[in-house]
């Protein structure tokens, strides 16, 4: 069990971990998730006691790590798979943790064995891979047998059988009743292994629930309806009919309507009620992965912006227009999470309408108006250099994203959005 | 530091609808063993052994002293050591080799804090004095064992080329001489805990070891200064060396010396000690 209360770390003027109380159970794997800076690692070395916190104090088994007398029986960490001297052997790496802590010599070759590294035991770990640097630190979490595990991004590197593996080894390990508490930033990997997560942005708690409780609560399932293009007074009538039933209705660009508090059968009763056919009534839930995103978006330190590429272009003559670029998908995108893109090639229908150009809509590229959303590049304009500037809102000042922000279905955008507070007032 | 940020009501640890029945919780096969010093040393002298450098730097070491210290001996004749020990060859090459245990008193430190490997270190034993008084002792007792064996061979050997004539006994410059390397090394360790950097702690150790023999040079030109250079010449690490081989300029024996020495190097362990306490890893 470990027990975080009040935990605050500041470098200087920088506040890396603020106020961050949580707890961690046995039993259970407990997954750690941030943005990258978001302060994972910093609150895993506070647990450690390699970081004295500048407020709050954390314990396992209700000692700080420090006074634990005899600390890798009772914890096991991974805290980055590069920690160890590069010139000496696996074997005698392990060996040397196994006698600062009494445990015998066999030990050492039952953990090598346990992450499959005992062929190379003899060799330098300075030439190791990275998933061979990770095994020989997972080796060196389990050496002691402890109660409570701590791992640190434990899947980068790994290959798909390696990462099968330590999901497979998590999940074992809370089995038996152990404390496992991973930090990641890999959403979809949390989801397969984690039974809880423990969610933070900027140094600060933003969820502590389970994963179903997570997905339920900051997911964005929705129902997409599609009344039949020709008749638009259907769709007035059909948005009319599920506002007044309660239902949250955004459209779509593509003419679909996005509709969400309403099961769907009560729409399909409604439509019928209200005399409008419907071409198309499909669920749609979101993962993970969107939770997570749509959670983080308001408090992400680092983020990508789109390659202009004008220090590479030629000056073009007055009046040339460059030639319009495709949009690449995951570039260049809004600064918030976009709403669930229109399924691109999923459309079960020969839609009539289409993109600007005969083509379909660019990805990412949301519709104008209630979301708020910018075009992407080249989706409405055939120049992407005029647009792209224009297109990088700031994350707090846009509108409510998604569904999801509905004040009444889900609270956790709120805090997202109150994190920029105390950062703008510095 | 920042300006006071609101507080924020954090989310409490709500709705743990997953808890787990008491008494589940894991224990381990194994028996758990209260640690102490003996697990630590134990430890370090596997470390101190796995890794080349310590190798390279104590070959080295052992190569200029006994290689440096038999070419002299056998350019020596009989009459040399009227006044002097027979393990004043040696002299010669300590003067080099002392930089092979400054050198690898820094790396027994400073390389855990290069390569990361510290913080698995410290998180094995998060007692951290016991660590560090761990590889003092496992490198003093390295040092000084290597660096006495190294003295004692070159005394032997010069001594069994001149056996007809008479020496002042070796037997105490063997002793000191490799105390002295030792204690120098002990500093060494201490600075790379200190400064935490492999390259930086060895440049400021290089520093010491020579700078108090260039700047008298300079101190010498002003009367003022004077005296304040004169002891700094015979207090630096050359001629204490020097000093403890009886080839210095007057009859000092070294004691002085290798008692600064030894006050230097204590207090740049108790420094240590206390900082690695505060700081974070």
């Amino acid at each position: 069990m470990i027990e975080a209360v009040g935990l605050t770390k500041r470098y200087g003027a920088k506040t890396a971990v603020y106020n961050l109380s949580f707890q961690v159970r046995p039993g259970a794997v407990t997954g750690f998730l941030g943005p990258n800076g978001s302060g994972k690692s910093t609150t895993m070395r506070m647990i450690l006691g390699l970081d004295n916190p500048s407020a709050g104090h954390v314990t396992i088994g209700g000692f700080p790590y420090r006074r634990l007398p005899n600390a890798p029986r009772q914890v096991g960490a991974l805290l980055d798979a590069k920690a160890v001297h590069g010139g000496r052997s696996a074997r005698n790496h392990l060996l040397s943790l196994a006698q600062l802590s009494g445990i015998p010599a066999r030990r050492v070759d039952e953990v090598l064995g346990v992450v499959g590294l005992q062929d190379v035991a003899r060799k330098r770990s300075k030439g190791f891979s990275l998933g061979m640097g990770q095994r020989l630190g997972i080796a060196a979490a389990l050496l002691g047998d402890p109660q409570v595990l701590l791992f640190d991004e434990p899947v980068n590197g790994l290959d798909p059988e390696g990462i099968l593996w330590v999901r497979n080894l998590m999940k074992a390990l809370a089995a038996e009743g152990r404390t496992v508490f991973v930090s990641s930033h890999l959403m979809s990997e949390m989801a397969l292994t984690a039974d809880h997560l423990i969610v933070i942005g900027r140094g600060q708690l933003l969820a502590d629930q389970s994963v179903k409780d997570f997905i339920s609560h900051n997911s964005a399932d929705f129902a997409r309806v599609r009344t039949p293009e020709t008749e638009p007074q259907q769709r007035e009538k059909l948005t009319a009919a599920l506002t007044e039933a309660g239902g949250q209705v955004l459209p779509e660009q593509d003419g679909a309507l996005r509709v969400t508090g309403l099961p769907l059968p009560r729409i399909s009763d409604l439509a019928h009620s209200a005399d409008v056919r419907l071409w198309e009534l499909s669920p749609h839930q979101a993962s993970l992965e969107e939770a997570y995103m749509r959670m983080t978006q308001g408090a992400v330190d680092y983020r990508s912006t789109v390659d202009q590429k004008a220090g590479l272009q030629q000056q073009l003559p007055p009046g040339a227009v460059p030639p319009p670029q495709m949009p690449v998908a995951g570039q260049g995108q809004p600064g918030w999470y976009p709403p669930l893109p229109p399924q691109q090639g999923g459309q079960p229908f020969a839609m009539p309408q289409s993109g600007p150009y005969g083509a379909p809509p660019a990805p990412g590229a949301g519709a104008p108006g209630p979301y708020g959303a910018p075009a992407a590049p080249g989706a409405t304009d055939a120049n992407p250099y005029a647009q792209a500037p224009a297109a990088a809102p700031a994350p707090a000042s846009a509108p409510a994203p998604a569904p999801a922000a509905a004040p009444e279905s889900a609270p956790t955008p709120a805090p997202a959005a109150d994190l920029t507070k105390p950062e703008d007032a510095r | 530091m920042s300006t006071p940020q609101p507080p924020m009501p954090q989310q409490a640890a709500a709705a743990p609808d997953w808890q787990v029945a008491p008494g589940t919780s894991y224990t381990s096969p194994i028996p758990v063993t209260r640690t102490h010093l003996g697990h630590a040393l134990n430890s370090e002298w596997t470390k101190i052994k796995s890794v080349r450098s310590t190798m390279w730097t104590l070959g080295t070491f052992l190569v200029l002293v006994i290689g440096i210290g038999f070419l002299v001996a056998a350019q020596t004749t009989g009459e040399d050591f009227r006044e002097t020990p027979f393990t004043v060859p040696a002299f010669i090459g300590l003067l080099l080799g002392q930089l092979c245990m400054v050198t690898l008193g820094v790396l027994v430190v400073s390389s855990e804090y290069g390569t990361g490997m510290i913080r698995t270190t410290f998180t094995a034993s998060p007692q951290r004095h016991r660590v560090l008084a761990a590889k003092l002792i496992i490198f003093f007792a390295v040092a000084f064992t290597v660096s006495a064996c190294a003295i004692g061979l070159v005394g032997l050997f010069t001594s069994s080329l001149h056996s007809g004539d008479a020496s002042p006994s070796w037997g105490g410059t063997v002793f000191m001489g490799a105390l002295y390397v030792s204690l120098l090394g002990t500093l060494s360790l201490a600075v790379g805990s200190m400064l935490r950097h492999s390259a930086g702690a060895i440049t400021t150790m290089l520093g010491v070891v020579l700078l108090p023999s260039i700047l008298p040079a300079f101190l010498m030109l002003s009367d003022t200064l004077r005296t304040i250079g004169e002891k700094m010449q015979e207090y630096a690490p050359i001629s204490s060396l020097a000093a403890v081989f009886r080839v210095g300029p007057d009859d000092s024996t070294g004691a002085a010396q290798l008692g600064l020495l030894a006050g230097v190097a204590a207090a740049a362990v108790v420094a240590a000690f206390v900082l690695l306490e505060r700081r974070d890893v």
